[in-house]
């Protein structure tokens, strides 16, 4: 990880910028709130394409509304129709800002293929070394850039 | 490395055999680039679960590439659909919906894919062989097509798969390639009783932890003497991919790439060894139960749908007696499978209980079930993980027994003797 020290003219007006340079799946940029999942995910049955809320009741984000945060979520799991059941979000303006992945899922990489093959609109989708997923910070607001590039910004104390 | 495209895929890409071909191969080619593959190989055979209507995004990418005049090139069979056409109106199905699921599964119909609609492709004839390439949507399918009949697919899915049917082409990565389907994760069974062993309940009950702790890797599972049927094996797979996403379990001794475990392992070493005990499978069990009360509205069998054996290993339970008035006891099967247990009299027995059939769908892949309907039970550890988020439906995990004597006395019965630590 990449630290940036961009140090203001006082000690306690300094922040920190953090880098992660991730490889852009599908290349888009967005900013929000990120949740990060410790867990992969199957969308069907696990993300309301409704409501955007994490619905498998085994998972440790169940109850988690998401769509209008940026989720990252190590992979897919369990169902085929995951990628329908994204399509059918996007579709509906219901899905996640944008995707953060550990490795590239290709499942989550063609729902958002086909949204822009049907509908000429998708989400970014980024994919992460393992241990640059450890990285994430969970619940802060970070940018999600064209090339893969996400960054935040961290007051320093 | 680069994709490299035969001449005739680049054919396919440039537009030369249509824009529906076009479209398909130019999904694929950008999916395989993704994917890091070479090139692309061919396949035999497919397995759709496009067809599920989800939204009306699903019905206009089948709309679509019916416009554009979309067949597919490859037999083709058809997983579960978005309604019952013959039997919804039974149901709590919205007719909106009803109209919407037909109109998907019609524009596949016109793509010329066989209307098998059931998740167990291979319960009919169009079964593949040992070493055939296919392209397989159903999570359930693909393992029991990789693991059970040694056929090689990867885990398709829906979008992808008919996009594959239509061209006859799929990215050559994952498990179309040998030196890919090697176990990872050695599984091996503690202690755990011939009486548990033989029983039906054992095999979901196994395949939820494995799939918990294996995630996406090759599973072998070293039980050497205990020889599971196919519907205990399909019913293990279908756990392991609901929990995790194996695409591929070896069996030492009975699946067929794993004579010995030095062959199912290809000769390599095991990553990771997975102790399973009968603590590890007690707690799995728990796991797949949600509900508190005895209060039962519903029993559900067939994720994946029934086989003829299963249905008629539900005789002896059934026969000369009556589901509770109160308690819906629904079988989800294949049309083809409806047929078969019609002939032989089976369905009679079936309906005399107070048993309904539902096939083409299942629970999960239509909105069938009425608000009064809250509590289910189920032998099937798909539909007992699924069910609560997807549906918002209390469920029990319980043996095919267990929910026969509880569908008879109106409340459910547990039978926890088998796993008792």
């Amino acid at each position: 990880m990449g630290r940036i020290n961009r140090n203001r003219k006082e000690e306690v007006d300094s922040v920190t910028e953090n880098v992660l340079r991730g490889q852009s799946v599908i290349s888009g940029s967005a900013n929000g709130r990120l949740v990060v999942s410790r867990e992969p995910l199957s969308f069907w049955g696990g993300y309301d394409l409704e409501s955007g809320e994490i619905i498998d009741r085994q998972h440790h984000l169940s109850g988690k509304v998401v769509k209008d945060c940026i989720l990252a979520v190590p992979g897919t799991k369990g169902s085929s129709t995951t990628t329908a059941v994204l399509l059918e979000a996007m579709q509906r303006g219901n899905a996640p800002l944008a995707i953060i992945t550990s490795g590239v899922d290709s499942f989550l990489a063609l729902a958002l293929v086909v949204a822009e093959e049907m509908y000429r609109k998708s989400i970014p989708l980024v994919a992460l070394k393992p241990a640059e997923y450890a990285e994430l910070p969970s619940g802060h607001e970070i940018s999600v850039e064209e090339d893969g590039r996400i960054t935040w910004i961290q007051p320093n104390r | 490395m680069k994709l490299k495209l035969s001449e005739s895929d680049s054919f396919m890409l440039a537009g030369e055999s249509g824009p529906a071909v076009q479209m398909a191969m130019s999904i694929l080619v950008r999916m395989s680039e993704i994917q890091g593959a070479e090139h692309l190989l061919s396949i035999v055979s497919s397995h759709i679960d496009s067809a599920l209507y989800i939204g009306d995004s699903t019905l206009d990418y089948a709309e679509r590439l019916v416009d554009l005049g979309a067949k597919v090139c490859v037999p083709t069979t058809l997983n579960v659909a978005g309604v019952d056409h013959h039997g919804w109106d039974r149901w709590a199905v919205p007719a909106e919906w009803a109209h919407k699921a037909r109109r998907q599964m019609l524009a596949y119909k016109a793509m010329e894919c066989k209307p098998t609609w059931t998740c167990a492709p291979y319960q009919t004839e169009e079964r593949p062989s040992f070493g055939d390439q296919i392209a397989w949507g159903e999570s359930s399918a693909v393992v029991f097509a990789n693991s059970v009949l040694g056929a090689r697919s990867e885990r398709y899915p829906d979008l992808l798969d008919i996009c594959a049917a239509i061209t006859g082409r799929v990215p050559a990565i994952g498990l179309h390639l040998a030196e890919n389907r090697a176990g990872q994760v050695l599984v091996r069974l503690k202690a755990i009783s011939w009486d548990l062993l033989d029983s039906d309940e054992f095999y979901p009950v196994l395949g939820h932890q494995i799939g918990k702790l294996a995630g996406s890797r090759v599973v072998v599972l070293d039980a050497v003497g205990v020889n599971p049927s196919e519907d205990q094996l399909k019913a293990l797979g279908a756990a392991m991919a609901s929990s995790g996403s194996v695409a591929l379990f070896h069996w030492v001794g009975l699946t067929p790439e794993a004579s010995t475990i030095q062959d199912a392992f290809k000769g390599k070493a095991p990553e990771e060894t997975i102790d399973v005990s009968l603590s590890d499978l007690a707690e799995a069990r728990n796991d797949l139960s949600s509900c508190t009360s005895d209060r039962l509205d519903m029993v559900v069998l067939g994720s994946p749908h029934f086989s003829l054996n299963e249905l008629k290993a539900l005789v002896p339970l059934i026969e000369g007696r009556h589901c509770d008035s109160k308690v819906r006891f629904l079988v989800t099967t294949g049309r083809g499978v409806k047929l078969l247990a019609e002939e032989i009299g089976l369905l009679e027995v079936l309906l005399e209980f107070g048993a309904e059939i539902t096939v083409d769908t299942c629970i999960l892949t239509t909105p069938m079930l009425s608000s009064e309907i809250r509590s289910l039970m189920t032998n099937s550890a798909k539909y007992a993980y699924y069910a609560p988020g997807l549906l918002d439906r209390e469920v029990v995990f319980g043996s095919t027994e267990a929910c026969v004597e509880s569908a008879v006395s109106g409340k459910i019965i547990k039978d926890d003797g088998l796993w008792v630590v």
